[in-house]
């Protein structure tokens, strides 16, 4: 039986969850489900059909007033300037010296700027921004909605029927990475054509009180397509085959965004942002490790924390591994120096002491099929 | 159903013995608690287990778990299907998902391990 600290937070589908079957696990201060059922059966669902997250432990915080764009142009390391309404683009915050304080997703809402940021690390990010803004160089507000706010993600190739089935809103005009105000079941809502899985589906953000009613829409209106709760585990292994970051592993305060293939968001020429000039410095000079994916070669599997060598010398570490369920393949993720990366070379992951051959693979895994594919 | 022709360790593993060759595997309990099983190091045949020192590792999708031997004996046998399929712990735990027959040191040993019913309940909790 596990002990529940007394100091757990719990989302308000807590009871929702337990009432599921879902086995429970503290998670950045929250208690949240891992599974309802088995990982691997939520990540093919997911990956088949549609699943449904809670996602509510994560941060929302508000950048409003005058001169919001400015200030959040000059803290993140992305262009929002470039934002057309309702469209959100993946960022990073990063400290002067050019390291990851946290990545997060942008929105250009109507009365500001919404960054959504790892919950995990909202109590940084909320720090760092007001500190930036208290510094008063911008006419802009800062606002962490965070606990009033809940998140609830249906991911899947089936995600858009099932809104559809709840809305009247134009899903079907809704690009990838754009967001509208609208309803959804009833329950005023953002909905952004955002993930983490890899596959097409959308992010629901709700005023905290109607959670409940828009997940028990959602499950009962998913039923006849297949829909499954899905846990934080299977978060991980989908995001993992899309060859997705993870903050604490393979991003922190000790990695710049061009060692973890993040150069692409870094934006340059917009001017002035907090780390640029250490940033600069290692566009110039080029990051001296890398972030390659690995695929297992021999057998065992890779898991963060496990050192790579090369040639019997230690020369970086896993920052994530697993099964990957769709690929029947142990993938893993991790940094090595720059002149040893490269997609066909072989590396050894240690695994209780003992060296297992692992090749270097281009980055994501697996792509999801485009619209008319297999 | 906790089978009663076998013997548990706390660290719910079980052994049937056939006179002096000893069947181990772990239990439902085990393979409930680590969720889908992906990875079993099985030991090498020849090599000499001790009771209750940890002989080889079963990996869920999120975590390793050390496997402890329920009894003393020399590995004759082990059950390769688990390496091509690892699920078998969860699906069939008691008979397919066999992990390794031993020949056992001393049969005694199993005094120290509980029988199903004390089983049951250590694990009714």
């Amino acid at each position: 039986m596990t002990d529940a600290p007394a100091a757990l937070r719990q989302t308000p589908l807590h009871d929702v969850h337990v009432e599921l079957g879902a086995r429970m696990v503290p998670f950045a201060g929250f208690e949240m489900p891992v599974q309802y059922t088995s990982i691997l059966e939520e990540h093919r669902t997911v990956r088949s059909a549609v699943g449904l997250f809670d996602l509510s432990h994560m941060g929302e915080v508000h950048a409003g007033g005058p001169e919001a764009l400015a200030f959040v142009r000059y803290a993140v390391v992305s262009d929002p300037g470039a934002l057309e309404p309702g469209q959100a683009q993946y960022s990073m915050l990063c400290t002067n010296e050019g390291g990851i304080i946290d990545d997060l997703i942008l929105y250009r809402a109507e009365d500001g700027y919404l960054i959504v940021c790892n919950a995990s690390n909202r109590e940084a990010v909320v720090a760092h921004l007001h500190a930036l803004q208290a510094r008063g160089d911008f006419d802009a507000t800062i606002e962490d909605r965070s606990d009033r706010t809940a998140l609830l993600a249906p991911q899947g190739p089936r995600a858009a029927e099932l809104l559809a089935v709840l809305t009247d809103l134009d899903l079907a005009g809704l690009g990838n990475y754009r967001s509208i105000r609208g309803q959804v079941a009833g329950v005023d809502c953002l909905v952004a054509r955002t993930g983490y899985t890899g596959e097409d589906g959308f992010e629901l953000f709700c005023d905290m009180r109607r959670a409940v009613g828009l997940w028990r829409a959602l499950m009962g209106a998913g039923a006849s397509l297949g829909l499954q709760p899905c846990g934080l585990g299977s978060r991980d292994t989908l995001r993992l085959e899309a060859g997705m970051p993870l903050y604490g592993n393979e991003l922190d305060l000790t990695v710049n965004p061009y060692e973890a293939n993040l150069g692409r968001v870094v934006k340059m020429e917009k001017g002035e942002f907090v780390g640029r000039a250490a940033l600069g410095a290692v566009q110039q000079a080029g990051p001296r490790r890398k972030l390659v994916g690995l695929v297992m070669r021999d057998n065992a599997i890779a898991r963060h924390g496990y050192p790579v060598q090369i040639d019997g010398r230690e020369v970086g570490m896993v920052t994530s591994g697993s099964l990957s369920p769709t690929l029947d393949e142990r993938i893993a993720m991790a940094y090595v120096p720059v002149e040893e990366a490269g997609a066909g070379r072989e590396v050894a992951v240690v695994v209780r002491e003992r060296p297992y051959r692992a090749e270097q693979v281009k980055l994501p895994f697996y792509r999801r099929p485009k619209p008319g594919e297999g | 159903m906790i089978p009663d022709d076998r013997r548990y360790s706390r660290e719910h593993e079980w052994v049937r013995a056939d006179g002096s060759i000893g069947t181990i595997g772990i239990t439902s309990f085990a393979a409930d608690e680590l969720g889908d099983i992906v990875f079993v190091e099985l030991p090498e045949v020849g090599r000499k287990l001790k009771q209750f020192a940890a002989f080889g590792v079963v990996e869920s999708v999120k975590a390793v778990s050390d496997l402890f031997a329920p009894i003393s004996g020399e590995v004759t046998e082990v059950n390769d299907a688990l390496n091509a399929n690892p699920e078998l712990l969860n699906t069939d735990p008691f008979g397919a998902g066999w992990i390794a027959k031993v020949s056992l040191t001393d049969p005694a040993e199993a005094d120290q391990l509980l029988d199903a019913a004390a089983y049951q309940e250590l694990t009714a909790g």
